[in-house]
């Protein structure tokens, strides 16, 4: 047998390929990684239509509307998270390669969230100042959603991973994923919130850098086991 | 050969049992329950302050306890469904998330119903109400998942993960949303919260809590048999026992 | 003792001993057992819906069995799952090949989560198969032929002792098949072992070379 000695690569080499492959990937599918960060603005842009022009109002809500823009903008960019490696059966493959699972999924995880989140993150002070958010509160803003949206890419990824093998289960993932999220955008939003009307905000953004490292230490195993099962069918 | 003899044995032990259970749980339920609403609503004396309203909370407390304890009891049987691949354990998970959905709905409707006359709403943004609504949430997700899932044993592990993660979040959210209310009002402001209460107005809430419990346990055996039998209707000891 | 036993009757490196598989209603695999020695083929045989593609997949473990074990060089799989995956090379009915990528950049990736590869290995394997020319294409420009070889280089390349493929020689034309019996008897000559599903029959006569029909 030729394979006894195999040197399998370590898991910062596996963490680094996986990256470079679907960065590789989404340089082709440009587009596609562009439709999240356009329906992000889109929908900021429902709510001065829905509501008043005036700044004044808008200002009062700017908070709220770009955390739940951001969510829902990460919500939709999770459906292609893991459906195409499932159906082209690179999945099959991963689960098979003997490396843990977990770290692969987490990879992927990290594109999602250099994909959609770090954008939003850059993104986000822009569409906030269209909304009448002063510019003291932009740093602030951009780090609850670099936190925050960390958190909103673990939870999603193992909502993903569960739905990943179910037929138009995109509705069905929103249901699992969104209630999980909620604590993520309570913190992100009154963070940004109390920023506004000048008061300290460490304490909601430790809480929010608290869960990030939770959802990222436990959450991998979660997406692997659910991964497991949605490559059965 | 234990596994064996296990895995074949115990679901028509289980539904065997289930059956012999359930009257000694249903019946003492009703029991300790209209025991409960005549010490509740005629013995205990009216609040001071909130009048006769506060009789709801016989229906709503423990409703409320007991929405949150079947989410734990059904991620720990999920749980123990995973780790040690018990089939029963799965169904018994299965079988808690209708009826703790139902409790959660009972809890919100009484809150509300409480609501009117104390806050002049029929929904207040309350942190124990607001909790209860992610709760709902939790166990319509867990439902919908288990049931887009032809396989039932493919929909008991990835709805089993689903519980885990959920159970996992419930603290989360808990602190969450009374941080979130406490930026608007002090913490304290929760009437539905019991936590002076004179001794006649105790007694009845906790005869009412034991009574819910009771009877959560008799229609688990009830769900739980409807369960088994949908999951084994092609096992050869069913067909046996109905012949 | 027991080494002495060892040496006189080899082994099997895969076992599986009746192996049931539930899929829905249907009752799929009742008690499926086979053994796998080293520098061995067997050919999973049956007509379509037998279950050939799910006795694979419980062997290679992306299928739990319902009652049953599987064994892999004496230790009973899910313990050590890890181990027998790294020994594990599956082809399924799809390629598991991302079309947007060159066949090249395909290989590098699959192969490198498992093991350090350079491009002239792969460049060198892809020639055995005869795609050369294909090697910096994107996959989605290559016939389906061309993909399977591909998807077969891969096989190969990752160095696995166990291979399991699931009809292999699909979308293959006469040439290519002939180029894969090469490469499954050089496996088989070097210790390796073969598990397929297939509807034509590799290898046909050759010592080494076992059928298990499927009813």
């Amino acid at each position: 047998m030729q394979s006894s000695v195999q040197t399998t690569p370590g898991l910062g080499k596996i963490l680094m390929l996986v990256l470079a492959r679907d960065l590789r990937l989404a340089v082709r599918h440009w587009d596609q990684v562009l439709q999240p960060l356009i329906f992000f603005v889109i929908v900021t842009t429902l709510f001065p239509l829905a509501i008043s022009p005036a700044l004044d109002e808008l200002r009062k809500i700017s908070p709220g509307v770009l955390w739940v823009a951001a969510m829902l903008a990460s919500l939709l960019a999770l459906e292609s998270l893991f459906r195409p490696d499932v159906e082209d059966g690179t999945m099959e493959q991963w689960v098979l390669s003997g490396q843990p699972l977990s770290l692969l999924l987490l990879a992927k995880t990290l594109t999602h969230w250099l994909l959609t989140g770090l954008p939003l993150v850059l993104m986000a002070p822009i569409v906030g100042t269209a909304l009448g958010m002063p510019q003291s509160v932009w740093p602030v803003l951009a780090a609850t959603l670099a936190l925050g949206t960390g958190s909103l890419s673990v939870l999603g990824a193992i909502g993903a991973a569960l739905t990943v093998s179910v037929r138009r289960g995109s509705v069905l993932l929103a249901l699992l994923v969104l209630p999980l999220e909620m604590p993520v955008l309570i913190f992100g939003a009154r963070a940004v919130d109390l920023a506004m009307h000048g008061e300290p905000v460490a304490g909601p953004l430790n809480l929010l850098a608290a869960l990030l490292l939770f959802f990222v230490s436990l959450g991998p195993f979660a997406m692997a086991a659910a991964m497991r099962i949605s490559v059965e069918s | 050969m234990w596994l064996w003899f296990h895995k074949l044995s115990s679901p028509p032990y289980a539904y065997r049992t289930a059956g012999l259970v359930r009257p000694w749980l249903f019946w003492p339920a009703i029991l300790l329950m209209i025991v409960g609403a005549i010490g509740g609503l005629v013995l205990a004396p009216e609040d001071y302050q909130q009048k006769d309203a506060f009789r709801i909370i016989y229906v709503h407390v423990p409703s409320a306890s007991l929405s949150l304890m079947i989410y734990t009891v059904m991620a720990v049987a999920a749980g123990v469904g995973m780790i040690w691949r018990i089939k029963l354990a799965h169904a018994v998970a299965a079988a808690c998330a209708p009826i703790g959905a139902w409790f959660t709905v009972a809890t919100l409707v009484t809150g509300s119903i409480y609501g009117k006359p104390m806050w002049g709403t029929w929904w207040e943004w309350d942190p124990r109400l607001t909790s209860e609504l992610i709760l709902l949430f939790l166990y319509l997700g867990y439902m919908a998942l288990r049931a887009s899932f032809d396989d039932t044993q493919r929909a008991d592990r990835a709805s089993a993960i689903l519980a885990i993660v959920g159970v996992v979040n419930v603290p989360i959210v808990k602190y969450s949303v009374v941080w979130w209310n406490s930026l608007h009002q002090g913490p304290s402001i929760s009437k539905l919260a019991a936590p002076s209460i004179e001794g006649s107005m105790l007694w009845p809430l906790l005869i009412m809590m034991l009574a819910f419990i009771l009877y959560f346990g008799a229609v688990l055996c009830d769900r739980l048999r409807g369960e088994i039998l949908r999951r084994e209707r092609n096992a050869s000891w069913l067909s046996e026992s109905l012949a | 003792m027991l080494a002495q036993v060892a040496a006189t009757s080899p082994q099997p490196q895969l076992e599986a001993r009746a192996v049931h598989l539930w899929r829905g209603e249907k009752h799929l695999l009742r008690g499926v057992s086979f053994a796998l020695y080293s520098g061995e083929l067997l050919q999973v045989v049956g007509p379509n819906g037998v279950g050939k593609t799910s006795l694979l997949r419980c062997v290679a473990g992306l299928l739990p069995t319902e009652s049953g074990e599987i064994v892999w060089q004496g230790q009973q799989l899910p313990e050590g799952r890890d181990e027998f995956h790294r020994e594990l090379a599956y082809l399924a009915h799809v390629n598991g090949l991302k079309a947007e990528l060159t066949a090249l950049e395909n290989l590098r990736f699959g192969v490198s989560v498992r093991r350090a590869v350079t491009t002239e290995e792969l460049r060198e394997t892809l020639q055995l198969l005869h795609v050369e020319a294909c090697a910096d294409l994107p996959v989605r420009a290559l016939s389906a032929g061309q993909k399977r070889r591909v998807a077969l280089a891969r096989i190969m390349l990752t160095r696995a002792s166990l291979w399991i493929l699931d009809e292999p020689i699909t979308n293959l034309d006469k040439a290519g098949i002939a180029l894969f019996e090469a490469r499954i008897a050089e496996h088989m000559r070097t210790g390796g072992m073969i598990l397929t599903a297939a509807h034509q029959l590799l290898l046909q006569g050759q010592p080494g070379v076992r059928t298990l029909e499927l009813r």
